[in-house]
């Protein structure tokens, strides 16, 4: 029982990390029409700049502010560099520049940071871990990433649902001619929207820094798991992005820590985790598959 | 018919280029050349059948390493259990032989491109591009998970299959049994876009309710547009495990997939033969860069960038000289 409460916590921060990521990746597709592959390298950066910051000042806030600046500045510029160019085009030219800007990316950085991965703790007034319920002790950082994790989700309903700048985002989602006609600066917008984006790619980089490694190429796997949640979701829907990260979260971690004593059941162990270990790798695949069997637009479609 | 346009030249000097390539390799005592483009030949197979979905199906896949790599396998498994006298499921006895196991590495991919593109095509758009992505991963996984065959590791080849009349552990043997499949399935695929079946997948990449209107369900014909495809990729997975020993999951990395568009790109999108060009491109690119300075993918990023925003007719297209594709 204790187990199975701290693997749904763990799913959870997993989740919450994959709503910062969708969150920004899903507002691009719906409100552009943009594929931008190298969300991922975002996220990286974030996570490069932070735990480099945190290092050199020893303060995690700084850390924080480099990563949020960092990468919110490198994706305003890539917007402006090249998406710009390819609003109008076909989605095939769009993952093929975005595929060329992963190669930068990754190679950037292993460029300046070098192959060895940075390792970068939690600040020391978040070491350690508290005892939750009698017996569930959990750490006190991956507590503080699903609280961050959940503020960033209410601000994020209070821009979109309450603000001015919230309104105009959603009407150029729905229309953009009639919003450019209104007098709106539909570029600026845009470019506003994707910096807003890769800030939360940043932000989630740089607190799932302490929890993973950072290195080069660590946007790619947590990139396909966005585009996982997001087909779950439906493209362009927050609300979506919500429920298909939660559920990818919880799945995914669900899966990798349940599933090999399952199937100890009726398989002999070491054949039962070989086998257990490659299902839960897919589970979320499979899941994916089962909602597009349901609904092909995903849980939540955004238009029509 | 003109015969000699600018287009039925540059195919035929490449064809030369391609034919006496081992020839001019041994003539300046560079054999290693015969290897490389040993795999450039292979990578055009997977490049020319990716372009049959990118440049004239309308379908943006972006998980065609996956066919590869089950094509690769296959060879892989048949090989292993023939070397290991040990029948796969107790029942069917491994091989070695090329002209069992290629057809059953083409065979093979066709099927799992039946699965995949069965639900991948009830999407469209930017659903389509995530879902190939994402069973491609599936497969990626599936593969990781393959303990007997060395899962993360993947499994050796100790020696190459075996073809009647030809040594393929001879580079030259190998090249021309590249060759000469690259040159079939290039005459299939140019006989394909220009029949029927092609006249309906292009009508229905560019006007799907038109083809609808007309009577024919696009669906049927896009799927079996995958299917090729996904057995062109088999066979130059077929190729590769053969080329390198060795099969892994490495082959299905999803960045294979991307660097196999971006040949696509490179070569030209929707010319058949471009994808060949682009492939060579690509490939010499990268080792040319990687003589120079190790992270060669600083450079290749940009080019690519700047590829997609100014140039898209690609190599091909800069040779030949076709005009653009009407959009």
């Amino acid at each position: 029982m204790l187990l199975l409460a701290e693997q749904i916590l763990n799913g959870l921060q997993l989740g919450i990390t994959l709503f910062l990521m969708s969150a920004g990746l899903t507002l691009v597709f719906g409100i552009m029409q943009v594929i931008n592959l190298a969300h991922g390298s975002f996220y990286m950066i974030g996570a490069y700049l932070g735990a480099t910051a945190f290092a050199a000042t020893g303060s995690f806030f700084a850390g924080i502010a480099a990563a949020l600046c960092g990468s919110a500045l490198a994706g305003m510029l890539v917007e402006f560099l090249v998406l710009r160019r390819l609003y109008y085009r076909e989605h095939l030219d769009q993952v093929l520049a975005t595929f060329g800007l992963i190669m930068f990316f990754n190679e950037l950085t292993r460029m300046i940071w070098g192959r060895q991965p940075l390792f970068m703790n939690p600040p020391s007034w978040l070491e350690g871990s508290i005892e939750l319920l009698p017996g569930l002790i959990y750490p006190v950082y991956r507590l503080a990433v699903i609280a961050t994790g959940l503020l960033v989700a209410l601000l994020l309903w209070f821009l979109f649902s309450r603000t001015r700048l919230g309104m105009q985002i959603r009407a150029g989602a729905s229309n953009r001619q009639m919003i450019g006609a209104l007098g709106v600066n539909i570029r600026l917008l845009y470019t506003l929207v994707f910096g807003l984006g890769t800030l939360l790619a940043g932000l989630a980089g740089v607190m799932a820094g302490p929890i993973l490694s950072v290195e080069s190429g660590m946007g790619e796997s947590i990139l396909i798991l966005t585009f996982v949640v997001i087909v779950i979701g439906g493209i362009g829907s927050i609300r979506g992005a919500v429920v298909g990260a939660l559920l990818v979260g919880l799945v995914d971690t669900l899966g990798r820590a349940f599933l090999p004593m399952i199937f100890r059941i009726f398989l002999d162990n070491a054949y039962a985790d070989g086998v257990a270990a490659s299902i839960a790798s897919m589970a979320i695949y499979i899941l994916m598959a089962a909602t597009l069997i349901w609904r092909p637009r995903g849980l939540f479609p955004a238009h029509g | 018919m003109h015969y000699f346009t600018r287009k039925s030249i540059v195919i035929a000097a490449g064809g030369v280029f391609f034919a006496i390539l081992p020839l001019l390799a041994a003539s300046f005592g560079k054999e290693y050349l015969v290897s490389l483009f040993s795999r450039i030949l292979i990578y055009s197979i997977a490049a020319v059948s990716l372009d049959l979905l990118l440049g004239f199906a309308g379908l943006i896949s972006l998980g065609h390493a996956a066919f590869v790599g089950v094509g690769a396998y296959t060879v892989g498994i048949f090989f292993f259990h023939g070397f290991e006298a040990q029948p796969l499921f107790g029942f069917i006895p491994g091989s070695e032989n090329g002209l069992i196991v290629f057809p059953l590495a083409m065979l093979i991919s066709a099927l799992f491109a039946l699965i995949i593109g069965a639900l991948s095509l009830r999407t469209s758009g930017m659903h389509f591009i995530m879902i190939t992505l994402a069973f491609a991963q599936m497969t990626y996984y599936f593969s990781v998970g393959l303990e007997k065959y060395g899962g993360d590791d993947g499994l050796s080849l100790y020696s190459r299959n075996s073809f009647p009349g030809l040594d393929l552990s001879r580079d030259y043997h190998f090249y021309y049994l590249c060759l000469i499949l690259l040159f079939l399935f290039l005459i299939f695929i140019y006989r394909l876009v220009n029949s029927r079946f092609g006249l309906v997948i292009r009508g229905a990449s560019s006007n799907s309710r038109r083809i609808q209107a007309l009577g024919v369900n696009p669906y049927h014909y896009k799927l079996a547009c995958f299917v090729i495809a996904g057995a062109g990729a088999g066979l130059a997975g077929a190729l590769l495990a053969n080329q390198t020993e060795y099969v892994s999951p490495g082959l299905m990395h999803w960045t294979v997939s991307g660097e196999l568009m971006v040949m696509v790109l490179l070569g030209g999108l929707g010319t058949i033969f471009g994808p060949v060009l682009g492939a060579a491109t690509f490939l010499l690119l990268e080792e040319f860069l990687t003589m120079y300075t190790e992270h060669w993918m600083l450079y290749m990023g940009p080019i690519l960038v700047l590829v997609v925003i100014f140039a898209k007719r690609g190599v091909f297209g800069l040779l030949a000289g076709l005009e653009r594709r009407h959009d």
